[in-house]
């Protein structure tokens, strides 16, 4: 095996590793994770409540579509945060508990490191996703007629890479500022919230705010997977969603890479590599 | 090639205070123009008090900081420019055991095993064998780490540390916080890694007597000042004094309890 071979297989076992871990620390916190998923299927059925709300008070709209618009808003948006928050923590998570030098002062790739939690963040949100899709999908009588499921998912995995690109960046905060890191991730995450139409066509909102919504993933990401459901939109007729989150993606990653290898720069530089609490 | 070659090595730290959200910064020096040498198969003992700059002489050697001046290689590999061949050498064991909590210990070890390119089938029998070497007793593995105690926690720390076969092991503060019995246990584990592993050892330590019993020559660190490094005996006779603790009185002009704040930014 040749030393180039032999570095790359290296790196391959460690990003497993940081997979196994995660993998690990969900199955010691299930109880946790039952938990946040209760309250991830509550939230998500007051929401789709709404339009069954709204008719019974009198309003006149096409309740299974408005429905299934705010199912996947809602279902989109909980499996976005758990990719986002999932590489937001890269760093916060090891901080509190006292793991993070003995994790960056392994010989790993910091890009394989973060790529792990991005896989990671990926096939654990997928997972999430789906069960609860098909949970609260139980609740209504639903029909999805010449739904295209596949652009749906394809969409899905695109924007992930956008994703875990922010994610990134904002897996940063927690190094620069140990204090106020992780609340500032909470804000970056709250912005994408507002701006990318989860509930509501991104046409109603001001025109700053729909300038915002142009470089948000998520924007693209529900156009399209609505598109795909609602419309049976098929894979080139989706294109005008799917472009702008390769250009997004491939724009996300190595910005985010680059940022996060910035911030860490600082961290060593200013002492801000080690544990807190 | 010497194991640890450090040349004037210095570093500082922001420390920043004030009222509200007007903190000022102003430096803190946390080592200043520090140099020495290690061999191969030595073990070096750094004696000082809290504030004095042994963590950050091991941080910087460990790649987590980055010094402000001077330069430190780990066998030829500058901690800086070749940061990810000096970490292919090194592993530490410090104060705090630093575990994943609800992990157990054969989850820990396994997670940090793999970022060194250990697979799960290297480290199915390793993990066992290395744990039980440690005096890990079998049946716990399965448990989380934040049920053990202290010392069976820092068993587990070093058992991590040499897992991936470190060249060079820092140890900053092993024993601190432990009980006398788990504390011997630790020292006695250091000793056999010194006899059976080619493994060189910067211990960092406030404890004059782990310091005398498991080093080959002991250094003192003072306010970020490297005041002496030699075996005990010539620091003895230098200072004319009968202990270490003479010899650091002696050496700093302070008694070894009065302790120093802490000199890093938090």
């Amino acid at each position: 095996m040749s030393a180039l071979q032999g570095a790359f297989r290296r790196e391959l076992i460690g990003l497993g590793g940081v997979v196994e871990r995660n993998a690990y620390l969900v199955k010691r916190y299930v109880w946790w994770e039952i938990a946040w998923f209760a309250w991830s299927v509550a939230n998500t059925l007051t929401i789709v409540f709404i339009a069954k709300g709204i008719e019974a008070a009198g309003g006149r709209l096409d309740v299974n579509r408005q429905t299934v618009i705010l199912l996947i808003g809602a279902v989109i948006w909980a499996y976005l945060s758990a990719v986002f928050e999932i590489l937001t923590e890269t760093v916060a998570w090891e901080r509190w508990e006292g793991t993070i030098e003995y994790t960056f002062m392994a010989p790993l790739a910091r890009p394989t490191h973060l790529f792990g939690m991005g896989i990671f963040a990926v096939l654990y949100g997928l997972f999430r996703t789906l069960l609860l899709f098909g949970l609260v999908a139980l609740f209504f009588d639903l029909s999805f007629p010449g739904a295209n499921f596949t652009g749906a998912f394809l969409i899905l995995l695109v924007a992930s890479i956008s994703f875990i690109g922010i994610g990134m960046m904002t897996a940063v905060l927690p190094l620069i500022s140990p204090e106020k890191g992780t609340q500032l991730g909470f804000i970056a995450q709250g912005t994408l919230l507002v701006v990318s139409g989860v509930y509501y066509s991104v046409d109603i909102l001001p025109g700053w705010m729909q300038a915002l919504s142009t470089v948000s993933p998520a924007t693209y990401a529900l156009e399209g997977i609505r598109a795909a459901i609602l419309d049976g939109a098929s894979v080139a007729s989706l294109w005008g969603d799917l472009w702008p989150l390769i250009v997004i993606g491939a724009a996300s990653i190595p910005l985010g890479l680059y940022v996060f290898h910035r911030g860490e720069v600082y961290a060593k530089r200013h002492g801000k590599l080690k544990r807190s609490g | 090639m010497n194991a640890v070659h450090v040349s004037d090595l210095r570093k500082e730290f922001v420390r920043r205070d004030g009222p509200g959200l007007r903190l000022r910064g102003r430096r803190v020096p946390a080592l200043r123009d520090v140099s020495f040498d290690m061999e191969r198969g030595e073990c070096v003992a750094i004696l000082g008090q809290n504030g004095s700059g042994k963590s950050t002489l091991v941080r910087l050697l460990a790649t987590l900081l980055l010094h402000d001046g001077g330069s430190a290689e780990v066998f030829g590999h500058d901690v800086v420019r070749e940061a990810r061949a000096v970490r292919r050498l090194v592993n530490r064991v410090s104060v705090e055991a630093s575990f994943f909590k609800r992990m157990s210990s054969a989850e820990n070890l396994a997670y940090a095993a793999r970022f060194y390119g250990l697979t799960a089938r290297d480290t199915k029998n390793l993990i066992p064998e290395i744990l039980g070497r440690v005096g890990f007793p079998a049946e716990r593995r399965g448990e989380p780490m934040q049920n053990l105690s202290r010392g069976m926690q820092q068993k587990v720390a070093l058992a991590r540390a040499l897992l991936t076969s470190p060249v060079l092991l820092l140890l900053d503060e092993p024993t601190t916080g432990l009980d006398p019995r788990s504390k011997l246990e630790v020292q006695k584990f250091i000793r056999q890694v010194r006899t059976q592993h080619d493994a060189t050892i910067l211990l960092c330590t406030h404890d004059m007597d782990e310091a005398a019993g498991l080093a080959d020559r002991v250094g003192i660190l003072d306010e970020g000042r490297l005041v002496c490094l030699e075996t005990v005996e010539v620091i003895l006779a230098t200072y004319e004094a009968e202990t270490l603790e003479q010899a650091f009185f002696a050496a700093t002009g302070r008694p070894f309890d009065d302790e120093q704040e802490e000199k890093e930014d938090a």
